[in-house]
């Protein structure tokens, strides 16, 4: 498969470095901001995760949920995400996109439509927080038929067993959870511990790119370097939270974050 | 869409744990899957195990304190004048609440599965009470999660829980209501799933959960059925059985018995919370309407807008506040097995004013909507049905929401 998402893996890789990943939410704290927000990291990032909000977020810690009820107080709807979604790729045609969210968003929106709804806005790939394996096959099928990358999702409490059955079903992307955590929890393992975690895991099929998630910051990205693709969530969204508190240009701010991240991995 | 006979209820599901092949299921994160299937194993070995269901039996009598009595009240029946109205008054259960048959089963599980930390959500502050108590009694640490609204308008059982040494995390985000508390519990468990065992408070949440906490709480029907043959020498022919309806555990417990009877025979009536007469919001969703929705792990018919973002609810009473409810409810409300309706506020303190006028009992703001439909639908009704409600909660901790309440009047 020739997909952006694998073509941004295989820049990477070339330049001797891990992806850089960001997630941001969409329509945090307004429309126009996001998409500014979104143009302006992807000349940093190699992939771009775009969060659609959800109230009731079971797996995302403070930082996530404070970006997601900002962008749901400021009247963010599931179409605006796409639009969002759809003018990135008028501009940024080439970097991948991935939707990102909970599941009851997709199911009250419909499956099919959703997935439509993607492809018509070229987004590049899809993660459902809350629709494991292999409950998710249904729709990983259908997204696969589009076009569209089902990204699977493993922690370290998988077992041996499904991360096989898994690893064989995925797309061209893997998720790994680095620990016991919610989103932008602090990283209470040791790194050394995740790469030897993920270097098992990547051992049952190197063609696929794998990355490494939850608790990467600033001091800790370095460290998980050896990693196909690193993402940054959190840290982002306090960004954008701090400065909206300072009064400060969010925009700037968050640039010389994932700037400075980039650095960090060259 | 069917019921089966001769099968309970938590087992009507389907191999992915849906309930009619559309509720329930388990929406869960990728972490909780290992610690959901471990928990989903232990559970199914030990409700088989003669030496497990002795120690239930055991704790159940001589801590929880089983049977809790069935009575009739006299006084309110002869005042509505039509059908004979008795109550099953679980809230004599220790700790004043049905919640306490579900806290002490987790309590036993997460020892049986050698975890020594135990975390649960609560609304009401029942389900909190209880695990805080059962926790103690079987000596494991205790979190429990809950709105900061809550905690402030259910105090007396928010000093029950810290007596008994339990840590209260007040949840500030979104309503600071059960829903909050419910979704950070979760959140603490994703990140603490390797030493610590979860309890979720209701027959709701992923599908091992549902089934956990109904095969608990069916102690109440499987009393009930015993006092009713020793009351009436026989199941009554005209029989209708009103609970109310937050995520539905205490309604599932009273009814688990009686599902197989003919509905003509027995009637399954659940009540939900209607809100304030005043406000469009309300927890009802299988009575007023709602879509099928995912929240906290399950599909159920949830009080939710187009989007799928999951609506702000309003009741006077804590327990019932939530925008979802058990995936059994939503099978029994599409077999039609059970009829679910609502009681305001407003009515449910009539109730509540009612009852303890003319009887010697204490219904908390919960039982008191599913009293405000008895009393409704009694005087319609011949002098040979028998309606029972269940008093699964004791009104000690509405004591400031009641002073408040019934003083503005």
């Amino acid at each position: 498969m020739n997909s952006l998402i694998n073509q941004a893996f295989k820049k990477a890789k070339n330049e001797k470095r891990p992806a850089l990943l960001t997630y941001t939410v969409a329509g945090d704290n307004t429309k126009k901001k996001s998409l500014e927000i979104l143009k302006l990291i992807s000349n940093y990032a190699d992939i771009c995760e775009l969060g659609f909000p959800h109230n009731t977020p079971i797996a995302d810690g403070g930082q996530i949920q404070t970006s997601a009820y900002r962008a749901i107080k400021n009247g963010v709807k599931i179409n605006d995400v796409f639009s969002i979604a759809k003018d990135f790729k008028k501009i940024k045609k080439n970097k991948p996109i991935i939707l990102m969210g909970y599941y009851n968003m997709i199911f009250q929106y419909n499956e099919n439509k959703f997935i439509e709804k993607c492809k018509k806005s070229k987004v590049d790939g899809l993660i459902v927080v809350d629709l494991p394996y292999p409950e998710n096959k249904v729709l990983a099928t259908k997204c696969k038929r589009k076009g569209i990358n089902f990204i699977q999702l493993v922690s370290p409490t998988t077992s041996n067993d499904r991360l096989s059955k898994i690893i064989r079903d995925s797309h061209d992307m893997i998720y790994y959870i680095s620990m016991l955590s919610t989103t932008g929890g602090k990283l209470k393992v040791a790194p050394k511990k995740i790469l030897e975690r993920y270097d098992s895991i990547k051992s049952l099929d190197k063609s696929k790119n794998i990355v490494i998630g939850f608790g990467i910051t600033e001091k800790t990205i370095k460290s998980l370097k050896k990693a196909d693709g690193l993402v940054v969530g959190s840290l982002i969204c306090k960004e954008i939270t701090t400065s909206l508190k300072k009064r400060q240009n969010a925009v700037t701010n968050v640039i010389n974050v994932v700037k400075n991240l980039k650095n960090k991995i060259k | 869409m069917k019921l089966k006979r001769g099968i309970p209820l938590i087992d009507q599901h389907d191999q992915h744990g849906f309930w009619g092949g559309k509720f329930g299921g388990s929406f869960i994160p990728e972490t909780l899957k290992k610690p959901i299937e471990d928990l989903t194993n232990e559970f199914k070995k030990l409700r088989k195990e003669k030496k497990f269901l002795k120690k239930r039996d055991y704790y159940f009598k001589n801590y929880i304190g089983a049977p809790t009595s069935l009575i009739r009240l006299d006084n309110l029946t002869k005042q509505l004048g039509g059908a004979q109205i008795w109550a099953k008054v679980v809230s004599e259960a220790n700790g004043g609440a049905h919640k306490i048959y579900n806290a002490t089963v987790h309590a036993l599980i997460c020892k049986e599965m050698g975890k020594k930390y135990i975390v649960g959500d609560t609304g009401a502050g029942y389900a909190g009470k209880m695990l805080s108590m059962a926790a103690k009694k079987f000596g494991l640490k205790c979190k429990i999660f809950m709105g900061a609204k809550d905690i402030k308008r259910q105090k007396p059982n928010c000093d029950a829980m810290r007596k008994n040494g339990a840590e209260i995390i007040p949840v500030y985000s979104g309503s600071q209501t059960l829903v909050d508390a419910v979704s950070e519990c979760m959140r603490y468990w994703v990140s603490n799933c390797d030493n610590t065992h979860m309890c979720v408070g209701s027959t709701v949440g992923p599908n091992i959960f549902v089934k956990i906490c109904g095969w608990s709480t069916a102690q109440i029907s499987r009393e009930l059925k015993l006092q009713l043959k020793l009351e009436f020498n026989k199941i009554p022919n005209k029989l209708k059985l009103i609970n109310c309806v937050g995520g539905g555990s205490s309604a599932y417990g009273f009814w688990s018995e009686f599902i197989d009877y003919d509905k003509k025979r027995i009637e399954l009536i659940g009540v939900e919370a209607g809100g304030s007469k005043k406000s469009k919001l309300h927890a009802a969703p299988l009575s007023r309407k709602t879509k099928i929705g995912i929240l906290h792990g399950a599909a159920s018919y949830v009080c939710q807008n187009k989007e799928g973002q999951i609506n702000e609810t309003e009741s006077i009473s804590a327990g019932l506040d939530y925008p979802g409810v058990s995936p059994m409810h939503c099978f029994l409300k599409d077999t039609k097995r059970a009829k679910y309706t609502y009681a305001t506020d407003e009515e449910a303190l009539n109730a509540y004013q009612m009852v303890t006028k003319y009887e010697n009992l204490n219904p908390s703001l919960e039982p008191s909507h599913a009293f405000a439909e008895a009393i409704k639908i009694a005087p319609k009704l011949s002098k040979d049905t028998i309606i029972i409600v269940n008093s699964c909660g004791d009104a000690k901790k509405d004591r400031d929401i009641l002073r408040e309440r019934l003083v503005k009047k």
